[in-house]
C-alpha cells in the first residue's frame, strides 16, 4: 500500500459534535484513534444557532454527559447566557438550554480533543473508505494518503455532498465557507451504502451595531444557573448576555410573498427534503398564511464579536430580498447582514441501514453518526457520536456493542426511532417522542446512564465519585423525608397559603411533597436544610415523590417492553420462509433485521400477529436446536 | 409485544350446554375478582389456590348474572404455563357474551384466535409439532384480521370512536408543541379548554362503553324486563319465551319473590330476560326485596314487557305503569283473552311501543309473542352488528381509553403539570390507535407541524 501514513484502530470523518464525541469516546476507551477534519479551524463548530440545549436536546446534553461525554462540559465551560426552559409544565419537560460564545465553544473542543492520549486530531478530507470482504480496513485522504483501521466513523453533518442555495445562485460548499466533502459519498455508495439528500437552511448573521435595541423587548437569563454536567460546580456561574426578540409584520410578509419565485425552494432548484420542525421564514409565511407576524430572537454568537443570530429567520431568498425583508422588522431597519442566510443541502444515509450500535449491518465497522443518519441539531449528533465512538472502539477491541434501550433515554429512544422507523425528513429529538418520559427527565440521567458509563469505561474516577456521592445523598434524603413526622400545626399556616387541606394526624414530610402545591423548598424550610442538597437533587428527589404513582405506572410499562427485548432474534435472521408472515411484514423485517422481539414490534407494518408468529417461531427454532 | 390478560370463550361458540370463557396472564385473578362473585362470601378469588374451584355467579356491571363455577390455575400449572381462571356458565350465546364483555371491561384484552395455544407453546407447554398448527391458526387469523379490521374500520362504533381520537390528537399535538416549543408563542391551553376536552371525550367514550349494548344489543342480547302486576301471567310468558318451565308459576300472587333470569332466542335475537316478582304493595319482607328488584330491573332494561290481565279493568298500579313506559321500547302484552274482557288494547296504546293480545294458553301464543318482540326491537332501531371480535378488541380499546381519561382528568384536578397529564392523554390515544394499527407518537408530532407555526 503506497502512502501508508498511519495506522490507527479507528478513524472518525468529521469534527463537529458527532465525531467529537465518536473520537474522544473511542480513544478513552483505549483505540488509537484519528479525528479527520477538513479545517481545524471548524472543529465543533456551530453552523447554525449559537445555543446549545433546549427541550429533549437539553436531556439529551445531560445523558451525554452522564455517560462521560464532553458536550455537557463544554457548554458549561463557554455560555454567555443560561435558561431552563418549560419551568411551569412540569419537571419531567423542564430543560436546560444555553447561549455559547462560539468562537470559545470551538477553541475548547480543540483543545480538549488535542489532549486526549491516543487521539490524533488531523486536517485532510477523506475520500474514499476502503473495504474489503465486508469489513473496513482503512481510507484514503485527498492527498493520496491512506491509513489503515478497523473501524470508520461517518460523521460528515452538512458537509457530505454540501451544496448551498441562496436565490438562482448555488455552489459546491460546507458551512461558513468551509468546502464540501465532494468523494467520500461516492464511495460509500460504492461500498453498498443508500443515500439520500436531505436539507437545512440558516438565518443570516448579522452586525449588533446595525440594530436598534431601544424597542425590542430583552430576555435575560436564569438568575438561579443550573449547570449541564454532573461535574460543574453550581456556584460562580453567571449570564454575560441578553438576547432580544423582535417580530416579522405585514410588510416583511409582503416582501416574501412577492419574492417566492426567486426562493430556490419555491423554484424546485432543491431536491434535498427540509426537515419539519425548521421551516425557513418563506415557509412560515406561506404555510401559515393567517399568521400576522412570527417572532425572532437576536443572540449574540459571542463575547468577542458583534455579530448575531437571527433566530426564527432562516431563508434561501436572495440576498436582496433578505436585505429588503430583515429591515422590515422593527429595529433592524438600518440592518447590515454579514453572513447571508443559506439552504444546504447534503448527502446522508438511510439509517434503516444501521444496527442500534449504529453499525452498518452490510458492513462490518462502518459507523454513522449525526446528520450522516439523518437527523438534524448539535445534540442529536453528539449523543449518536457517543454511541458510535464506543461501539466503534468496542467493534476494535472484539466485544459486544453497546445498545441504549429506547426505555431507559432519550439517547436510545432516538437511535432506536433512527434504525426501527427511519426517517422522512432530518429528525429533531422532542419530548413528546419519549413515551417515558416522566422517567427520563434532565435531572436523573445520572441516575440512569452513569453506571452503563462506568461499565463502558467512560466514566473517570472522579466522575464516578461524584456520581456514588449523590446517589447517597439521594438515597438518605429521601429517607429523611419519609421518616420525618410533622404535625398538623407545624405545616397548617403552609398549607393554608398554598389553598391545600391540613391533616388531622401527623404527616410525613414526604407525604406532603406528594402535593403538586408543595416543594422541597417548603419541606426544607420546616424540617431543615441539608446544603448537599444542590438545586438538582432537591427537583430529582421532588419529583420522584411527587410522581410516584406514574413513576410506577411508567415502571411497569418498561418491565414488559424490556421482556419482549429480552427475547433475542439472531442476526441474519431469514424471514423468507416464514409463509405464515404476511408479505409486507416479512420485508420490514428483512429490512430492519430487529434484534429483538420488543424492536420488531415496534416496526411501522408488522402487526401483532406477525410478532405472535414470530414468537412462536423462534421458540420452535430454539427448541429445535435443543433438540439437535 | 406485552403480556396482556386475555379472555376468550374456550369453548366452542354457540348455545351449547356449557361455555367456559378463560381468563389468562398476570391480571387474570384480578379480572376474575371483578367479574365473578362466589356464593360464599367469604371466599376471596384472588387467594383461590391452584386447582380450585368456586361456585357462584358472574357480575356484569356490578350485578349477579348466570351461576358460574369458577375453576382455578396457578401459574405454572395452567394450560397456559400463566395464571388462568376458567369461568363456566349455561351456554348460550348472550350468557357468554356478557360474561367475556365483563372481563374486557374489568381490563382484560379479547384473545386474538390461537392466543392460549400460542402462550402455551412459549412457556413450553405443548410440544414442537403442537406449535406448527398454531402457527397456522395465526397465520390464518392474521390475513382474515385485516379483512376484519377493514370492517371494523367502517363499523358504526369506529365511526364514533374515531372523532374522539381526533379531538384528542388536537390535544395532544397542542400540548406536544406548547412544551416542545415554549419560546415560539404556541398559545397556552386554557384549563378549561383542557378540561372540556377531555371530559367530552371521555362521556363520548363512557357512552359508547354503555351503549355498545344499544348498537351491538342483538350481537350481545336485549336485557328484557317482564313486568306487571302479581298474577297477570308475567312468568307463563317468561316460561313460554324460554321454551321451559324455569319459572315456578303458580295461581298464587307473589309466587316469584326474585328476578329470574334467562337468555332466550326469539326470532334470531338473544334476549336475556328478566323475570321479576309482581309489582304491589306488600308487607311480606321476602316478595318487598322482590319487588325492590324488579323495579330496578324494570330500570335498567332495554326492552320492557309489560303484562296485563285482560280480564281486569285497569288499576292505580297498572296506570303507573302505563306511565312509566311511555317513551321507551316497550311492549304491552294483554294477557289471558280466554276470560272476559275487562280491559281494551286501546286504552293501553300511545304509552307502548305496540300492543298485542294473546292467551297464554294459545297453541300460538309463542309464535305471536316473538314476532312482537321481535317488531318493537326493529321499530326501535335495533339493528343486528358485525362480528364479535373487532367489536370486542374496540370495546377494549375503549375501555382502556376512558380509564387513561380518567388518570388525565385526575392529575389535572389534583394540580399536576401537564407533563403528567399528557401522558395520560398518550396512553388513552396509543389505546385507540392500536384500532387503526397507527402510532399516537407520530400522529401527535404530525399534529404539531401541521398546526402549529414551530420551529427555529
Amino acid at each position: 500500500m503506497k502512502n501508508k501514513l498511519g495506522d490507527f484502530d479507528v478513524v472518525v470523518i468529521g469534527a463537529g459534535h458527532a465525531g467529537i464525541e465518536a473520537a474522544a469516546a473511542a480513544a478513552k476507551l483505549g483505540s488509537h484513534t484519528a479525528l479527520f477534519t477538513l479545517t481545524l479551524d471548524g472543529v465543533g463548530n456551530l453552523p447554525c444557532n449559537p445555543s446549545i440545549g433546549g427541550t429533549a436536546k437539553g436531556h439529551l446534553v445531560r445523558e451525554i454527559d452522564a455517560l462521560g461525554g464532553i458536550m455537557g462540559l463544554a457548554a458549561d465551560a463557554t455560555f454567555l447566557q443560561s435558561r431552563m426552559l418549560n419551568r411551569s409544565k412540569g419537571p419531567a419537560v423542564h430543560s436546560l438550554r444555553v447561549q455559547t460564545d462560539r468562537r470559545r465553544y470551538h477553541d475548547y473542543m480543540k483543545r480538549t480533543l488535542e489532549r486526549i492520549p491516543g487521539l490524533e486530531l488531523k486536517q485532510a478530507e477523506i475520500t474514499s473508505v476502503y473495504i474489503e470482504d465486508g469489513k473496513v480496513r482503512g481510507v484514503y485522504t485527498k492527498l493520496h494518503a491512506f491509513y489503515s483501521c478497523r473501524a470508520v466513523v461517518v460523521a460528515t453533518g452538512t458537509y457530505l455532498g454540501g451544496r448551498i442555495f441562496v436565490g438562482d445562485a448555488s455552489y459546491a460548499s460546507g458551512p461558513d465557507g468551509h468546502h464540501a466533502a465532494l468523494e467520500l459519498a461516492e464511495s460509500l455508495k460504492q461500498a453498498g451504502v443508500e443515500m439520500r439528500r436531505f436539507k437545512t437552511g440558516t438565518p443570516a448573521r448579522v452586525n449588533r451595531r446595525s440594530i436598534d435595541f431601544s424597542r425590542l423587548p430583552v430576555q435575560k437569563g436564569d438568575e438561579e444557573i443550573v449547570p449541564f454536567s454532573f461535574l460543574t460546580p453550581g456556584e460562580g456561574l453567571e449570564n454575560k448576555v441578553v438576547c432580544h426578540v423582535a417580530y416579522t409584520n405585514e410588510n416583511t410578509h409582503r416582501v416574501i410573498r412577492e419574492n417566492l419565485h426567486r426562493s430556490p425552494l419555491y423554484g424546485g432548484m432543491i431536491e434535498g427534503i427540509g426537515p419539519r420542525y425548521c421551516p425557513s421564514i418563506e415557509d412560515k409565511v406561506v404555510r401559515f398564511a393567517d399568521k400576522e407576524r412570527h417572532q425572532l430572537f437576536i443572540e449574540p454568537c459571542g463575547e468577542d464579536t458583534d455579530e448575531m443570530y437571527l433566530q426564527g429567520m432562516s431563508s434561501s431568498l436572495p440576498e436582496d430580498v433578505q436585505d429588503a425583508m430583515y429591515r422590515t422588522i422593527e429595529g433592524l431597519g438600518q440592518l447590515e447582514i454579514m453572513r447571508p442566510a443559506y439552504a444546504i443541502e447534503y448527502d446522508c444515509a438511510d439509517p434503516l441501514q444501521l444496527a442500534p450500535t449504529l453499525e452498518f449491518k452490510k458492513i462490518e465497522g462502518l459507523f454513522g453518526a449525526g446528520q450522516f443518519n439523518g437527523t438534524s441539531g448539535y445534540e442529536e449528533a453528539a449523543a449518536q457520536g457517543l454511541v458510535a465512538g464506543v461501539n466503534a472502539a468496542r467493534r476494535v477491541q472484539g466485544l459486544e456493542g453497546v445498545t441504549l434501550p429506547r426505555s431507559g433515554s432519550y439517547t436510545g429512544t432516538l437511535i432506536d426511532d433512527l434504525v426501527t422507523k427511519g426517517v422522512t425528513d432530518p429528525y429533531r429529538m422532542m419530548t413528546s417522542r419519549s413515551e417515558y418520559r416522566l422517567f427520563l427527565r434532565q435531572d436523573n440521567a445520572d441516575e440512569r446512564l452513569t453506571p452503563l458509563g462506568r461499565e463502558i469505561g467512560l466514566v473517570t474516577d472522579e466522575r464516578w465519585e461524584r456520581f456514588l456521592q449523590n446517589r447517597e445523598i439521594r438515597q438518605s434524603e429521601r429517607e429523611r423525608l419519609e421518616k420525618t413526622l410533622l404535625k398538623p400545626a407545624q405545616v397548617k399556616a403552609l398549607l393554608e397559603s398554598r389553598g391545600t387541606g391540613v391533616p388531622d394526624a401527623s404527616v410525613t414530610a414526604a407525604s406532603l411533597l406528594k402535593r403538586p402545591q408543595i416543594f422541597y423548598a417548603d419541606v426544607a424550610g420546616l424540617i431543615g436544610p441539608r446544603p448537599e442538597v444542590t438545586p438538582l437533587l432537591a427537583q430529582s428527589i421532588e419529583t420522584e415523590i411527587k410522581y410516584e404513582g406514574y413513576l410506577a405506572r411508567q415502571q411497569r410499562q418498561i418491565k414488559e417492553v424490556r421482556r419482549a427485548e429480552s427475547m433475542r432474534i439472531p442476526d441474519g435472521f431469514d424471514y423468507a420462509p416464514l409463509k405464515n408472515l404476511r408479505l409486507e411484514a416479512r420485508e420490514k423485517l428483512a429490512r430492519v433485521q430487529p434484534k429483538n422481539l420488543g424492536q420488531a414490534a415496534r416496526i411501522p407494518g408488522v402487526s401483532p400477529s406477525d410478532i405472535s408468529m414470530l414468537a412462536v417461531e423462534l421458540a420452535a427454532r430454539r427448541g429445535r436446536e435443543e433438540q439437535a | 409485544m406485552t403480556r396482556d390478560t386475555v379472555a376468550a370463550l374456550a369453548t366452542a361458540p354457540g348455545t351449547g350446554g356449557i361455555a367456559v370463557v378463560r381468563i389468562s396472564g398476570p391480571q387474570a385473578y384480578a379480572v376474575a375478582a371483578q367479574v365473578f362473585a362466589p356464593a360464599d362470601k367469604a371466599r376471596k378469588v384472588e387467594e383461590a389456590k391452584g386447582y380450585t374451584a368456586m361456585y357462584g355467579r358472574f357480575l356484569w356491571r356490578g350485578r349477579p348474572q348466570d351461576e358460574t363455577v369458577a375453576l382455578f390455575f396457578r401459574a405454572p400449572k395452567s394450560y397456559t404455563g400463566e395464571d388462568v381462571v376458567e369461568l363456566s356458565c349455561h351456554g348460550g350465546a348472550a350468557v357468554t357474551k356478557a360474561l367475556l364483555e365483563a372481563c374486557i371491561e374489568a381490563g382484560a384484552v379479547p384473545a386474538p384466535p390461537g392466543e392460549f395455544t400460542k402462550r402455551a407453546f412459549l412457556s413450553g407447554r405443548i410440544s414442537l409439532t403442537q406449535a406448527e398448527a398454531v402457527m397456522d391458526l395465526i397465520s390464518a387469523s392474521s390475513r382474515s384480521g385485516a379483512a376484519a379490521a377493514q370492517a371494523a374500520l367502517s363499523g358504526a362504533l369506529y365511526q364514533k370512536i374515531k372523532p374522539v381520537t381526533v379531538q384528542l390528537t388536537a390535544l395532544a399535538g397542542h400540548i406536544a408543541a406548547y412544551i416542545d416549543y415554549p419560546e415560539e408563542g404556541v398559545p397556552g391551553l386554557e384549563e378549561g379548554v383542557l378540561l372540556d376536552t377531555l371530559c367530552r371525550a371521555r362521556e363520548t367514550l363512557r357512552a359508547l362503553i354503555e351503549g355498545y349494548d344499544k348498537g351491538a344489543m342483538l350481537r350481545m342480547g336485549v336485557e328484557t324486563a317482564i313486568v306487571g302486576s302479581p298474577n297477570v301471567g308475567k312468568s307463563t310468558l317468561f316460561n313460554l319465551l324460554a321454551g321451559f318451565d324455569r319459572a315456578i308459576v303458580t295461581p298464587i300472587a307473589g309466587t316469584t319473590r326474585d328476578v329470574v333470569e334467562q337468555a332466550v332466542q326469539v326470532g334470531g335475537l338473544e334476549l336475556l330476560l328478566a323475570d321479576t316478582a309482581g309489582l304491589r304493595e306488600t308487607a311480606d319482607t321476602v316478595e318487598a326485596e322482590g319487588i325492590r328488584r324488579s323495579y330496578g330491573c324494570f330500570e335498567k332494561a332495554q326492552l320492557v314487557v309489560a303484562v296485563f290481565d285482560g280480564s281486569q279493568p285497569l288499576e292505580e298500579a297498572g296506570r303507573a305503569l302505563c306511565e312509566s313506559c311511555r317513551g321507551r321500547r316497550a311492549l304491552a302484552v294483554v294477557n289471558k283473552t280466554d276470560l272476559e274482557r275487562r280491559l281494551k288494547a286501546e286504552e293501553l296504546a300511545g304509552y307502548f311501543t305496540d300492543v298485542i293480545e294473546l292467551s297464554a294458553r294459545d297453541e300460538d301464543a309463542a309464535d305471536k309473542l316473538e314476532k312482537a318482540v321481535a317488531g318493537v326491537l326493529q321499530l326501535t332501531g335495533a339493528e343486528p352488528g358485525g362480528a364479535m371480535l373487532a367489536n370486542a378488541r374496540q370495546l377494549s380499546a375503549a375501555v382502556k381509553a376512558a380509564g387513561a381519561l380518567d388518570d388525565a382528568l385526575e392529575a389535572e384536578r389534583q394540580g399536576f403539570d401537564l407533563d403528567a397529564v399528557g401522558v395520560c392523554i398518550d396512553d388513552a390515544l396509543n389505546a385507540l390507535y392500536e384500532l387503526t394499527g397507527e402510532s399516537a407518537s407520530d400522529a401527535v408530532i404530525e399534529e404539531v407541524f401541521s398546526k402549529f407555526c414551530v420551529g427555529k
